[in-house]
């Protein structure tokens, strides 16, 4: 039954009909094909144009890089750099052989057990394995190639200076954000602006080649300080000695530019290092030149007087009488450590420290006044830097002030401040009457003195100045002040510290002065908290060496010439 | 004046046809520079061997294939049987005999062997037909495709099953055996598409149907089903070509295709890839190329002056046609994703070598002069 159909060339040997219907077949199949493809070009597109984008791109937040610490001369105090953490994918991770568990332990140096232990402690599909690794340890865990284990680039933070710079430098917690000290204080010019970046991936989550940035990622600033790490290494040295010597509790100096008002250097010890994060102590790590505050004791005598020699209360040679080393007021005595038998000048109240002297000239002035003139000074209240736990110190209210009360102020008692307000209290001295803002950054050129920062006049503050730089002589309180080839002046500060609300017998000893007397040019303040008892506890004893070694290194650092002849023990030549 | 040997031969393997086939092979070989460039050094082998198999089998007389059609067959379902007692598994389903130096896959040999047989049954019938010749015609046809069904190989199955199928429909099998068939499967179709959800409840079984086999037609009434596992081949797929638009992204550009989202780019789902690089045209232009194949095949095939070469002929080109459109319409989310791949196009030697058997059969019935010698 063969259908033999001639058409043209050809001679049909299958029905023809059944043919068409193949070709026919042929025809509507095609069409369904082509149409189901344009449909999809055409209807579909933007969808599926969208669909794609979806799978291929993520949009990864790439962090900032942090902003570097430097000192005043550029030396790099904190910095960030690329680590690389070990993370592991638990999912993934359940296809790990047993021998690469095994290797991976070996690198890392710890065993199978606590890395599951780890991974567990994780999420489901993430979980650090090991942080802040360097290059050639993570290119080694990664060339095991175990199932799940990737590496993230993660910045560290490194502090050269270590312990050095710790208490006010501070530390990041592991993540990058600033936990204590400046790195939190400026924390939000340090860390920048995470910027927003689209990843090309593939099926896997493999990041193929980068995309377009969304946000540009802003690099955090560096932060030039004002401090100077050569001082405050002297700085340290002199209070880790101090505090050693007369086994304190702890010890704190502070050195600001007199005429900026910029910090260049703070010490504190005990101190931390700041890579062994995971034994931090409080003791070691507070600032305790500004979170502390104590009683300041005898440093504030030359404010007071200031007030009353601006006032015309008082000359420097207006006679006090002191006899006798007490005074009743509404019924408490105060008493002189070494009572006087005669009676003393103004100037000679503040060299020899007089208690009974510096009330007497208290009693002639306006408690109110004396109150907004400590305040003016900076007591009682919070400096504006930087720093969450900074004090504010504490005056009685200025309301209501009772008579022992403002007696007990006039020779830093029932008062408290920190030793950087103490510092600060002594530029405005230094630097002519003005009271310049505390600085921890570096200043491109000194400030100018505005109307508001001038809490005395020049006149006043050279008066009070110049008997200052008889503590420092023959006869005051604090001769060990005393630096061969420079001028010092200060006072010294012996305070009785008050538990459960009676003063017991622990002190703090301090030491505020500035060098050269001659012209200002640095403010240092020691304080060291408690020292032994039988060893001393003077500030002219404890603190006034920390403050003459702090000097005799701080200033040809600075460049500030000897304003003194260096005093030659003459040797007798030999005769003949 | 006598033809020269050369045009005797070129006569033989039909210009046209030839350039055609050597058209989709540098097609193929562009495509799969982007695809899977990996992948060329052996691609060039097949696409060798391939060539080999059309050049040989064309200058084969029709008329030896019919004789060696019995062997081939015999072989073939020894084969098939012998798999399924001793065959290699691979990926769930046993399909390769181990000959200790290759895996042979008898099933590629039968889309060869049972038109062929079929075909030659037919040819040696001739003039003594009964109706019963086409129910046995049909067990020739049926039983190696119920051995394939049973590996299983539904794509395969389907194949072998559709061209030997072809090769009684031309000649002349009943429509009213035919009927009722295309209707049970439009009626099959249709209640799918209309109670689908029901069906495809996980408690639901399918009678004769493997349970990934119900997964797969399920899946294709609802890619969303199953997005990471059934549907993902059917939803990266539709992603690629309608982000290809009109003119595509480019040969090497396309992100679904270069960044591996599309699964089996160069081998089932390389249709995808040409239709998100190359566009709309691309695929247009393909589907222009195959129409050609086709034409041509049959054109040729009409010519041969036996009527088993015109029985085989449009059984091959038909199958060629069926082969194309399966794997279109799984990538396009038409049909349920069959391991079948793009004639000429796909990567992978073994269906390339055996399409190639079957055009070089086919131009050698169109060579086949008429008995009485009345052709040309």
């Amino acid at each position: 039954m063969t259908h033999d159909l001639a058409i043209g060339a050809f001679r049909l040997a299958v029905p023809l009909p059944r043919l068409v219907f193949v070709l026919g077949l042929f025809g509507l199949f095609v069409a369904l094909v082509v149409g189901r493809a344009g449909w999809l070009v055409a209807a579909e597109r933007h969808f599926l144009q969208a669909q794609a984008e979806q799978r291929f791109e993520r949009v990864v937040t790439v962090p900032a890089a942090r902003g570097r610490l430097l000192d005043r001369n550029g030396t790099i105090l904190a910095q960030s750099v690329e680590t690389h953490s070990i993370w592991v994918d638990p999912k993934l991770w359940q296809d790990a052989t047993s021998e690469q568990v095994e290797a991976l332990a070996r690198v890392l140096a710890t065993t199978p057990d606590a890395i599951t232990a780890q991974i567990a402690r994780g999420g489901s599909r993430f979980a650090y394995l090991k942080r802040h690794l360097d290059r050639q340890t993570a290119e080694t865990i990664l060339a095991l190639e175990i199932p799940g284990v990737s590496a993230l680039p993660e910045p560290k933070r490194v502090y050269p200076y270590r312990e050095l710079v710790a208490t006010i430098v501070g530390i990041t917690d592991i993540d990058g954000n600033g936990l204590e000290g400046l790195e939190r204080g400026f924390n939000k010019r340090l860390q920048g602006h995470p910027g927003k970046k689209v990843l090309v991936q593939d099926r896997q989550g493999r990041p193929i080649r980068e995309g377009e940035w969304l946000v540009p990622v802003r690099a955090g600033e560096d932060l030039i300080l004002s401090l100077d790490l050569r001082i405050q290494a002297a700085a340290l040295n002199a209070v880790k000695n101090a505090v050693t010597e007369f086994q304190a509790k702890g010890g704190a100096a502070v050195v600001i530019d007199a005429k900026s008002g910029e910090v260049l250097a703070m010490a504190n010890w005990p101190t931390f290092d700041p890579d062994a994060r995971a034994q931090l102590d409080w003791n070691e790590v507070r600032n305790r030149a500004l979170t502390d505050s104590y009683e300041p004791g005898s440093v504030v005598k030359p404010i007071l007087v200031a007030l009353a020699l601006e006032q015309n209360v008082v000359r420097p040679e207006t006679p006090i009488d002191v006899r006798g080393g007490v005074i009743q007021v509404s019924g408490f005595s105060i008493r002189d450590a070494h009572a006087s038998d005669r009676v003393l000048t103004v100037a000679e109240v503040i060299q020899k420290s007089s208690n009974v002297g510096v009330v007497k000239i208290a009693q002639k002035l306006d408690p109110q006044a004396l109150w907004q003139h400590y305040r003016r000074f900076g007591f009682g209240e919070r400096p504006e830097i930087p720093f969450a736990g900074a004090t504010a110190g504490h005056l009685f209210p200025a309301q209501r002030l009772k008579p022992i009360e403002v007696a007990t102020m006039a020779f830093g008692h029932g008062m408290s401040a920190s030793l950087l307000q103490v510092a600060g209290a002594y530029q405005a001295l230094a630097n002519d009457g003005c009271r310049l803002p505390i600085t921890f950054v570096r200043l491109e050129s000194p400030p100018s003195c505005s109307q508001q920062q001038r809490v005395i006049s020049a006149r006043t503050a050279r008066t009070v100045r110049a008997m200052l730089e008889k503590v420092t002589d023959v006869g005051g309180t604090g001769t060990r002040a005393q630096v061969a080839g420079y001028t010092t002046a200060g006072k010294t500060g012996t305070a009785r510290k008050v538990e459960h609300g009676q003063y017991v017998h622990k002190y703090v000893a301090s030491f505020v002065g500035y060098a050269p007397a001659t012209d200002p040019r640095i403010v240092v303040a020691v304080m060291v908290d408690e020292p032994n008892a039988q060893k001393g506890y003077y500030g002219g004893t404890v603190a006034a060496p920390a403050f003459a070694e702090i000097v005799r290194q701080a200033l040809p650092a600075l460049g500030v010439l000897p304003d003194q002849p260096v005093q030659v023990v003459a040797s007798r030549a030999p005769r003949g | 004046m006598k033809p020269a040997w050369w045009q005797n031969l070129l006569r033989r393997w039909d210009p046209l046809l030839l350039l055609t086939l050597v058209g989709f092979f540098a097609f193929s070989h562009w495509v799969m520079t982007s695809a899977s460039p990996q992948r060329l050094d052996e691609q060039w082998v097949h696409l060798g061997l391939a060539l080999a198999a059309f050049l040989g089998s064309a200058l084969v007389p029709f008329r030896w294939w019919l004789a060696l059609s019995p062997l081939l067959y015999l072989v073939g379902v020894v084969a098939l049987v012998l798999v399924l007692v001793v065959g290699v598994t691979a990926k769930g389903a046993t399909r390769w005999l181990d000959l200790g130096v290759a895996r042979l896959q008898p099933s590629e040999l039968m889309k060869l062997a049972v038109p062929l047989f079929a075909a030659a049954y037919f040819h040696w019938r001739q003039g003594m037909l009964r109706w019963w010749d086409h129910l046995v015609a049909l067990v020739w046809v049926v039983a190696p495709t119920a051995l394939i069904l049973k590996q299983p190989d539904l794509g395969t199955a389907i194949m072998v099953g559709v061209i030997g199928g072809c090769v009684l429909f031309f000649a002349g099998l009943s429509w009213r055996l035919i009927l009722p068939f295309v209707v049970a499967g439009c009626v099959a179709i249709a209640a799918l598409l209309q109670f689908g959800d029901q069906w495809c409840a996980p408690e639901v079984e399918w009678p004769g149907l493997h349970d990934y086999q119900k997964g797969r037609i399920c899946t294709l009434l609802d890619p969303e089903r199953d997005p990471l596992g059934k549907g993902f081949h059917t939803i990266q797929a539709a992603i690629a070509i309608g982000s290809g638009g009109i003119w595509g992204k480019g040969l090497g550009q396309g992100t679904q295709a270069q960044l591996a989202f599309i699964p089996e780019r160069h081998t089932d789902f390389i249709l995808a890839v040409i239709a998100e690089e190359l566009g709309f045209v691309g695929v247009a232009g393909l589907f222009a190329g195959y129409l050609v194949l086709l034409l041509r095949g049959f054109s040729l095939t009409l010519r041969s002056g036996l009527w088993a070469g015109q029985l085989f002929g449009c059984a091959a080109v038909t199958g060629i046609f069926l082969y194309t459109w399966v794997n279109a319409a799984m990538v396009m989310g038409l049909a349920p994703v069959v391991g079948v791949p793009l004639p000429f196009v796909s990567y992978g030697g073994t269906a390339l070598v055996s399409l190639c058997l079957m055009l070089g059969v086919t131009a050698s019935a169109a060579a086949e002069p008429f008995p009485g010698g009345g052709r040309r």
